[in-house]
């Protein structure tokens, strides 16, 4: 018995009333945990009961304490009839294990039902006592720190990062049981809430015990799915990066406001980033298991962000030990990586030196038949299936010469028994000095000369050696190494990165029709289109990057949703451009006959609004990058890297792999024939993509470019939008066209929504699409809407129409179109540029193109579709080749980035904990002083009184709001005043209109913190301990 | 093709000032988007017409969940589901218990019963306020007036701490919580030229000056209901008209305090009986339930009326109340001082307020 769990039951309010005759309530709580359970006393005829109980006390193994949830029910006491139920709370206790996160929960909380939603709240209290603190780890994972974020949190730097966690349970669905035929549907959803909280409770003590294994106290970036499988049933998969992560000690760290470090304020991405960085302090990481405490009082000074790797497996289920891939080139920091099962990381920013280049976004994707889960304690399918997938994104990985994979991230997408597994990272290779075994010496080419703002962005690879038709163009910024002409990536931006102007939300979306089949015919039909979504897709964001003059984009997200009856990809990802990449080519197009004079005059419309239309993102965006001569190097290209699966869970050959390359030779113009019809789509798509009201700005990363000074006016929102198509016989460009809308007027309705906050920035704008139904197309947007101050640092005033600016922009164009054309003509020359690229050609030679698609028989279109997704592959990976010196400068952003404060509303008056959300990993002009702990939850509402809740808009709606609601009230209730990583993970909607019933079902996550205004911390620093200790602005008690 | 659910939800609920009015004030969602784009919302946004449908649906449908709230303002303040910052909070209760002078003059002194309420088409359609707001009002004077008829302690401040109200907003329902339940006429087409502030005036002085709890607030009695005590005393007023001496000792005194200060004195010495014998009647009727309904009837037919026939200005009205208050003070035989102070004093602000 290491554990004992106390309970107190304070009061309720606002209980509905359940008893008609007296309009009052006797209510009275059950509160359950394991298989034990206490019942207060009934408080009779109130709405506002005063129970005021005694400690129940649960004695109960920790790791019972781990997966079980605390169950509180509040019930109406009826002496002749059955109890009737209020409704319940589930409590994580998770944060109370944790000796540095929370020490109580204590506060009101919401009533929840699943068929009435809220009723009420109730206040209780929660502790945990530990009896024995020396063993208590033993047997189960209590202590092992969890956090959403995917950096390393404030306040904490990493001794070591171990590398990657991923678990998975599965369990038969209690929706699709026998019982549920004869269980109401209240039942049959707690049923389904509570083996929910269960299941993420083992899942997070399993990988717990995998992190403990590894020598690491926290997983960072933990990333966990529900895939509602249907009758095969429930899958609950995680993902993370295990750490030893070290408490940056509260006395150095109040102390340290003034200097620079260590405060957030100055210092966006991670604590250790803006320390000093010197070499060769490497704190040794001996004992794997800490107690809290202990690490609390370890004094350490926030010296070195020193970073190790511990050599050691992932411990993947499987227990599978994947063999050294002995690699030529890549020497200890590669093979102490390779050791591992996967290198891969689910961080997307990182510290200083712990990256070096960037190899390119890889991908992987498979679609398998649901089967049965037979023996759900032996997920082997599923976890083969994922297996599958990571060996894949390795072998990518390591195909582009980079022997690590950052930004890691896995989905899912499932339509009755199909089911699309995703995965998806950013090749890259690590500083080798943060390779834990034996100091290396570095013998990186780049390393230590180059400047930090560029050296992410100069190849990694050899370009001699690597057959890669890509254009190499020595460095903008440097001009000593090689870059590539563009660059993916599913990482955050590095905040030592230069950058030219501000970023921007670049979205490609593509919708296509797909025959209804069933089975092995159906999966066939979904492996068969995703090769041409995947390319047209690329093609859209390569088109819209050049469009808004940019040349790379951050945090791709490609997300592929499939239907009955059709396909929906959407691909979000922030525009940059970078200093040291080349300026991007212009877009050309052009007629296949040009025979006629009106069809010229037809054409060179088109181009001028294209031209116009770049000039004016330009000048919005402020990219006006300085001039420089160029030089040419015509450039090997990787294997092909992309490929697209279609393995079945039965049958085990099917190893027929598409590969895919889609990259496009050459960047510097690209032409879009117009005779073509895709190409027609294409210019259509680029050209409806409406411009964002003035004062906005949007991206779907941590920070924007080119946006520094925050005010602390923050507002989270979610907005779900379902669209039916009516129409049964759309054509693919009909249903783009449909798609497409929806998105840019869901963006617009946003804008205009949040109009008082301009100017303002949208920030990790996260689209995801569903396809519910046959015809129906659900997208759901969380981010949050940040302030900025107009007229500071950084901003030069793009208000201000300043003529001579809009002048330096187009003599700049100029003379950046003079530099392309040197460009194009060296690559023109080069033998390997590709002349089948679709539409991309140099723009001075536009004759010299080959025929973009050839449309006159299918299979010649197929292969040579599929010849130009395979070079398409090339850039998306190739699109991201990053070099990181490892000696890093502070990076300039963070330094200009002194947020002045302005007074936020007094919130005062109020009796309940103001809580803020956000998606992102801090909060402007405040700092954050203490994690309390992970917070993960899971609701089900159902109703079948659907046309009296205000239809599917009312019934969602409301749900939504009790759902923040209830997350806020837990944040409190642990004492903390925000949930910072927020996510919203699963929205999944289903309704019955004949019927008047619907259901909903919502899944967030987060992590919640106290945070401390940059103002009061300031007045209160003279008492460093308070500070760091009593701090809870707004005050943690929700009494 | 059709949109068929759209929802927008803020961690702060976002609620927009302009369209909440239009709520308010009854508005269906289309006529609602009309309004808004004929006040140029749409250009100084770069919005069209459907984002502003998209909006002002997801404002109504926020505004009628927060509607259960605003029921209880209270509430809104400890509830959990909706992130509303305090001041948005005062200005949601604020709009939302406000009413219309047109529409309150309509209701004002009537029971707040349901035959009332299904009245309220006609008041609809007699103000040109949409039915929907006429109800809404009608339900708050109604709520307001459930929750206060039964509490102890002085009007104003109970509906102040129960609606968290504005200290003017406060007053107003105190007004109409006391017409309602002394149900005072105010409809009569005499009565019509008074405004609700004019009331309002009138009922603030009732409350303050002849309520058991203007006496003692210490009383557990409440301040909707006339001191009955004061009411019976005030019988003993009719000693000024039913006694001759006195009635003419009384003239006589103010008719040489009013001569050579005002032009129509002449007027002022023709009507002193007459004037003297409606007020005095009227406060010796006030102990009948029934006479206290026809108060300011009573009051502007037997007395304003009169003074305005004679071209009297309301200098001269002052002028002659103040008088006639005083000097029955220094008449010997009148014991009744208290009485009187009391009375007149409410009789002549009233007075002065109304004779307009």
């Amino acid at each position: 018995m290491p554990g004992k769990l106390k309970v107190k039951i304070v009061a309720g309010r606002h209980l509905p009333v359940m008893d008609r005759a007296s309009d009052l309530t006797d209510a009275f709580v059950d509160v359950k945990f394991g298989n034990t359970t206490f019942k207060t006393d009934v408080y009779p005829k109130s709405l506002n009961p005063q129970w005021n109980s005694e400690w129940f006390k649960f004695e109960v193994d920790d790791e019972d304490l781990q997966d079980e949830p605390l169950q509180i029910t509040v019930l109406d006491h009826d002496t002749y009839s059955a109890n009737d139920a209020i409704g319940k709370v589930y409590i994580d206790i998770d944060p109370l294990l944790c000796s540095e996160a929370a020490t109580v929960i204590s506060g009101w909380l919401p009533i929840y039902d699943t068929i009435h939603g809220i009723r009420g709240e109730i206040n209780v209290l929660v502790k945990v006592d530990f009896f024995n603190d020396l063993n208590r780890f033993r047997q189960s994972s209590c202590g092992v720190k969890f956090f959403c974020t995917t950096s390393i949190p404030r306040c904490y730097r990493a001794v070591m990062v171990h590398g990657f966690v991923e678990e998975l349970v599965v369990n038969e669905d209690p929706e699709y049981q026998w019982i549920d035929r004869i269980r109401t549907p209240r039942a049959s959803n707690e049923a389904r809430q509570r083996l929910i909280f269960l299941m993420s409770g083992e899942l997070q003590r399993k990988i717990g015990l995998k992190v403990l294994e590894m020598g690491g106290n926290a997983v960072v970036g933990y990333l966990q799915c529900f895939d509602l499988e249907g009758e095969s049933g429930l899958v609950v998969r995680a993902i993370g990066t295990a750490c030893t992560l070290e408490k940056i000690s509260t006395l150095t760290s109040a102390s340290a406001t003034h200097p620079s470090n260590s405060s957030p304020s100055k210092d966006m991405k991670d604590s250790p980033q803006a320390a000093p960085s010197t070499l060769g302090c490497r704190s040794t990481h001996s004992s794997p298991v800490h107690s809290a405490s202990g690490r609390l009082s370890q004094g350490f000074s926030v010296s070195v962000p020193t970073l190790l790797f511990a050599g050691m497996g992932s411990g993947g289920s499987a227990g599978k030990e994947a063999g050294p891939l002995k690699a030529l080139l890549r020497q200890q920091t590669q093979s102490a990586l390779e050791q591992r099962e996967y290198p891969f990381f689910t961080l997307t920013s990182f510290p200083p030196g712990f990256l070096l280049h960037v190899g390119g976004v890889v991908s992987a994707r498979s679609v398998k038949l649901l089967d049965r889960i037979h023996n759900p304690d032996e997920p082997e399918t599923r976890d083969a299936w994922w297996e599958e997938i990571r060996q894949e994104i390795k072998s990518h990985a390591k195909a582009l010469g980079c022997h690590a994979v950052l930004g890691y991230s896995e989905s899912t997408s499932i339509c009755e028994e199909v089911c699309i597994l995703s995965a998806s990272g950013t090749a890259a290779i690590l500083g080798s000095r943060f390779v834990q075994d034996g100091p290396l010496d570095t013998d990186y080419r780049f390393e230590e000369v180059a400047p930090p703002g560029c050296g992410f962005c100069h190849i990694p690879y050899d370009e001699l050696n690597i057959p890669f038709p890509a254009q190499l163009t020595y460095c903008y910024y440097c001009r000593r190494f090689k870059v590539p002409d563009v660059l993916f990536t599913t990482i955050d931006l590095p905040t030592e990165a230069n950058v030219t102007g501000k970023g921007c939300l670049i979205q490609a979306r593509l919708c296509r029709t797909k025959k209804k089949a069933q089975g092995e015919g159906n999966a066939t039909a979904i492996s068969n289109l995703l090769p041409f979504l995947e390319y047209e897709l690329h093609t859209q964001l390569m088109n819209k990057l050049k469009l808004r003059g940019m040349n790379s984009l951050f945090g791709l997200r490609i997300q592929i949703s499939v239907g009955e009856t059709m396909l929906l990809g959407l691909a979000s990802a922030t525009g940059v451009y970078l200093t040291a990449l080349p300026s991007p080519g212009r877009i050309q197009i052009a007629g296949k006959t040009p025979s006629d004079i009106t069809y010229e005059q037809h054409i060179s419309n088109m181009q001028k609004k294209i031209n116009d239309t770049i000039a004016k993102n330009k000048e919005l965006y402020e990219v006006n990058p300085p001039e420089v001569v160029e030089e040419m190097i015509g450039s090997p290209i990787p294997e092909p890297r992309q490929r697209s699966r279609l393995l079945r869970s039965h049958s085990e050959s099917s190893d027929e792999v598409t590969e895919l390359d889609l990259s496009h030779g050459k960047k510097d113009a690209f032409v879009l024939e117009i005779d073509d019809t895709d190409a027609v789509e294409d210019i259509h798509a680029l050209l409806t993509d409406s411009p964002m009201p003035p004062g906005f700005y949007s991206c779907n990363t941590e920070i924007m470019p080119g946006i520094q000074n925050w005010t602390s006016a923050i507002q989270m929102f979610t907005s779900v939008r379902v669209f039916r198509l009516n129409n049964a016989n759309l054509t693919n460009q009909g249903l783009n066209k449909i798609f497409s809308d929806l998105c840019e007027n869901l963006l617009k309705s946003l804008y205009f929504k949040l109009r008082s906050m301009i100017p303002c920035c949208l920030c990790h704008l996260n689209f995801t699409v569903a396809v519910p139904e046959d015809e129906l197309i659900q997208v759901a947007v969380t981010a949050v809407a940040m302030s900025f101050y107009k007229d500071q640092t950084l901003e030069n005033g793009r208000q201000s129409g300043d003529k001579t600016l809009i002048k330096a922009i187009t003599e700049n164009d100029e003379q950046l179109q003079f530099n392309l054309e040197l460009n194009a003509e060296s690559s023109s020359s080069n033998p390997l540029s590709s002349t089948k690229g679709l539409s991309d050609v140099s723009g001075s030679h536009p004759s010299a193109r080959a025929p973009p698609v050839d449309y006159s028989s299918f299979a010649d279109r197929c292969s040579s579709w599929i010849e130009q997704l395979r070079l398409k592959a090339h850039t998306i990976r190739r699109g991201s080749v990053k070099t990181t010196s490892s000696l890093e400068k502070a990076s300039p952003l963070p330094e200009g980035r002194s947020r002045s404060l302005q007074s936020n509303r007094s919130y005062s008056g109020s009796s309940v904990t103001v809580v803020k959300m956000t998606p992102l990993s801090f909060i402007p002009g405040a700092k954050i002083t203490k994690y309390l702990g992970i917070i993960n939850m899971f609701f089900i509402r159902e109703t079948s009184s659907l046309r009296e809740e205000g239809g599917v808009s009312g019934f969602l709606h409301t749900f939504i709001a009790e759902v923040f609601a209830m997350v806020r009230a837990h944040v409190a209730a642990l004492g903390g005043n925000a949930l910072v990583s927020y996510s919203m993970k699963e929205c999944v909607f289903m309704e019955n209109p004949n019927k008047n019933q619907a259901q909903s079902l919502i899944n967030v996550s987060g992590d919640a913190v106290i945070f401390v205004r940059e103002s009061e911390l300031e007045a209160t620093s003279v008492q460093p301990q308070s500070a760091a200790t009593r701090e809870t602005s707004n005050g943690g008690d929700g009494t | 093709m059709s949109v068929e659910l759209d929802v927008f939800v803020g961690n702060t609920t976002i609620m927009d000032k302009e369209v909440f009015q239009l709520w308010l004030n009854g508005y269906t969602v289309s006529d609602a988007v009309k309004v808004r784009i004929e006040g140029g919302i749409m250009e100084e946004c770069e919005a069209n017409a459907e984002v502003l449908l998209s909006d002002t649906m997801d404002q109504y449908r926020t505004f009628q969940m927060c509607e259960r709230l605003l029921h209880h303002p209270a509430k809104l303040s400890n509830q959990l589901l909706f992130q509303i910052p305090p001041d948005r909070q005062a200005m949601l209760i604020e709009r939302y218990y406000a009413f219309d002078d047109a529409f309150v003059r309509e209701v004002l002194g009537k029971k707040l019963s349901k035959g009332t309420k299904k009245d309220l088409d006609d008041v609809s359609a007699k103000t040109g306020i949409m039915l929907k707001s006429c109800r809404r009002q009608f339900d708050n004077f109604k709520r307001v007036f459930k929750v206060v008829e039964e509490l102890k302690g002085p009007l104003v401040e109970n509906i102040q701490q129960h609606f968290l109200l504005p200290d003017q907003l406060g007053r107003d329902y105190a007004a109409i919580v006391f017409f309602a339940s002394n149900r005072f006429e105010t409809g009569k087409k005499k009565l019509q030229y008074l405004t609700f502030q004019d009331f309002a005036f009138c009922a603030g002085q009732l409350i303050n000056h002849w309520t058991v709890g203007a006496v003692d607030n210490m009383m557990d009695d409440m301040d909707v209901d006339l001191d009955k005590e004061f009411l019976q005393d005030l019988k003993d007023l009719k000693i000024l008209i039913t006694d001759k001496d006195l009635l003419d000792q009384h003239k006589s005194l103010v008719c040489t305090a009013l001569r050579g200060k005002t032009n129509v004195f002449n007027e002022m010495e023709a009507n002193f009986k007459n004037l003297s014998r409606s007020l005095v009647n009227i406060a010796a009727k006030l102990i009948n339930a029934k006479d206290v309904r026809d108060f300011f009837i009573d009051l502007v037919e037997k007395f304003i009326e009169p003074c305005r026939s004679d071209r009297w200005t309301s200098i001269d009205v002052n002028l002659y109340l103040t008088h006639y208050t005083n000097s029955a003070h220094i008449l010997d035989t009148f014991k009744h001082h208290g009485v009187w102070t009391r009375y007149m004093g409410v009789i002549k602000s009233c007075i002065l307020r109304i004779y307009h």
